[in-house]
């Protein structure tokens, strides 16, 4: 069972179910499960889109576009069924928020999906979890069973005469398909590779129907933006960054694990403070302030609050609230050869330069870190990768490149350090040099 | 491709029990096709692999080809086309694992089963992955054993980890 943290500038909302049985109905509903619901189902769709607007919610995915736009997007009147679908394909290396979610409050993304039904009115929803979360999928299928057997969902919801369905399914290993159009693909029973926009799955999604998609995270913290009423959950991020986020602090800090926070959270005070420091009383050399695909931060640059401008104010994303640590040990070659060779392994193949693009890093970057690297490399490396940005269908081009581009710039110095041959200054004794398969 | 749709039991490659459980997924969706990566998944775990049989029938529960059913199939990284150990231990490597020591894990692995990476045991009892991010950064390094997450291991836990599962197989011997 992964282990829980806490902080005293902890504000749950998300996570305030966490550790408490939340998983079994009875306990959800002595929670307060479900009120969010029945409090919208004695309203119209507009008003719920109102409240997600008035919420200042983001969407936890990585982009950060808000909410109750994306809900307000979808077409009142449709020929074609509309649908949710709830993306808990969770795989940007550093985040692991979703994976405690369905594992402590599964009830709250089927609450939240239902909300999200009922606001662009649709009747059926898919909660997506990655493969390897067989067993939160196996908790999430028990709750769903529950909640149809407690009248939360089927023909008749909470006896309003209003109807939900919801689907689970489970992927098969794939970063990729956590990208909302390929998600569609994957659950459409095909190879999980993006769709062109537009049209915007808004208009033309699932089985060509309208289709809102949401993070896990997303949903989940939609009934409690009903709870606590739209304007109280504002209040508690910074200005147009609603509320809280679970970031998933990992790497070389002292407490590791997920702490919700305000947006706006300064991330020099994250992993100072609320994550207990560097491991081992060592320095701070680097910072992933948003998941694997964010471009890196340097100890300087870290006195920022996490919301989703000013983190891309500093050059970089807030992204999925992974924040990965590196201390003053690391190779940033290595650590980067490590970024590129997952982008490359989870690249659909679909787009030339991001196929070709990540594929020709791993190789440069390989070489480099083994010390065989040429002068001309390093700016090779930027060349290419700054020719990925915005040449592919869906952003994992971008995620290759973007974090790349970073890592040649800020550490310029430390890639010309393993030119001519030299050893990594960083290299453990004993341990060869990775070479990534 | 057969045009016989009939989902008897009797000439499944499945489980009476995993047969029913497919009569009733493919029915599931608004479009049957959706059934296709779960169906694919939930076989290999009672076969072990996606064999030509598993293929096929899955092609003629979907009503699709067996190209496509391969199509789709290559593209996921859990699906495999050869078996596995009973137990696949899969270390994840990705840069929260990494930072805290998942290469040092996953060598001691190798040395415990005595394979080299991605190697499998002779007795078809281990099989060894190094694998991509598995959604347990905070908890690293973690690996996954099948399903099960094993969260914060030392090198030193791997000889209690393998052992875990090796008494597993003594028991189901002796009770078999």
């Amino acid at each position: 069972m992964p282990r829980l943290v806490s902080h005293p500038d902890e504000v749950r909302i998300v996570s305030r179910r966490f550790g408490q049985g939340a998983e079994k109905i009875d306990r959800y509903l002595e929670l307060g499960g479900y009120e969010a619901l029945k409090k919208c189902l004695a309203q119209d769709s507009d008003w719920i889109i109102n409240e997600m607007k008035a919420s200042n919610l983001r969407g936890r995915g990585g982009a950060g576009f808000s909410t109750g736009m994306k809900w307000s997007f979808v077409p009142k009147q449709s020929a074609k069924a509309k649908y949710i679908l709830v993306n808990g394909d969770e795989s940007e290396p550093g985040t692991c928020k979703d994976h405690l979610i369905f594992l402590h409050d599964p009830h709250s993304v089927i609450e939240g999906t239902i909300i999200a039904g009922l606001a662009v009115g649709a009747k059926m929803g898919f909660i997506y979890l990655r493969g390897e979360y067989r067993y939160l999928l196996e908790i999430t299928e028990r709750a769903v069973a529950d909640a149809y057997a407690r009248g939360f969902l089927g023909k008749n919801i909470c006896g309003s005469g209003k109807e939900f369905e919801i689907i689970t399914q489970t992927g098969a290993g794939a970063y990729e398909v956590g990208e909302e159009s390929a998600l569609m693909e994957s659950l459409e029973g095909k190879r999980g590779v993006p769709r062109i926009k537009p049209p915007f799955p808004a208009v033309v999604g699932l089985y060509g129907g309208p289709t809102v998609i949401n993070n896990a995270e997303t949903i989940a913290t939609v009934p409690h933006v009903f709870h606590m009423g739209a304007a109280a959950y504002a209040a508690v991020g910074t200005p147009r960054n609603g509320g809280t986020r679970l970031f998933s602090v990992s790497g070389h800090v002292e407490r590791p694990g997920v702490y919700e926070l305000p947006m706006g959270y300064n991330l020099k005070k994250i992993i100072y403070e609320v994550a207990g420091g560097i491991r081992g009383g060592r320095n701070l050399k680097a910072v992933v302030p948003g998941g694997s695909s964010t471009p890196v931060l340097l100890p300087e640059e870290i006195d920022i609050g996490m919301d989703f401008d000013q983190v891309g104010k500093a050059g970089s994303m807030l992204g999925s609230g992974g924040v990965v640590v590196i201390d003053d040990r690391t190779c940033i070659v290595e650590f980067a050869l490590r970024t590129i060779s997952f982008y490359a392994h989870e690249s659909c193949g679909w787009c030339i330069p991001c196929r070709e693009g990540t594929d020709w890093l791993k190789k440069s970057l390989t070489r480099f870190h083994a010390g065989f690297g040429a002068p001309s490399d390093i700016d090779n490396m930027q060349y290419l990768a700054e020719n990925m940005l915005g040449r592919t269908f869906c952003p994992l081009g971008d995620a290759a490149a973007m974090p790349t581009i970073a890592f040649l710039k800020k550490f310029r110095k430390e890639f010309e350090d393993h030119l001519n041959g030299k050893p990594c200054p960083f290299a453990r004794e004993g341990v060869p040099q990775l070479t990534v398969v | 491709m057969s045009t016989d749709n009939s989902q008897s039991g009797a000439t499944s490659v499945f489980s009476p029990r995993l047969a029913a459980r497919f009569d009733a997924l493919v029915e599931e969706y608004p479009v049957k096709r959706s059934a296709l990566v779960p169906m694919l998944l939930y076989a290999q775990d009672e076969v072990g692999y996606l064999s030509d049989a598993v293929v096929a029938e899955v092609a003629r529960r979907i009503g699709i080809t067996e190209l496509e059913v391969r199509n789709v199939a290559t593209y996921y990284s859990m699906l495999r086309f050869k078996p596995a150990g009973q137990f696949n231990i899969q270390v994840c490597t990705n840069i929260s694992c990494m930072l805290r020591g998942a290469y040092d894990v996953y060598e001691r692995f190798q040395e415990e089963l005595g394979v080299g990476p991605h190697g499998a045991t002779p007795d078809g009892v281990f099989s060894l992955e190094e694998v991509e991010c598995i959604g347990a950064c905070c908890w690293a390094p973690a690996i996954q054993v099948n399903y099960d997450f094993h969260d914060e291991l030392k090198p030193d836990d791997v000889p209690g980890v393998v052992d875990q599962y090796r008494k597993q197989v003594q028991n189901e011997k002796k009770n078999a």
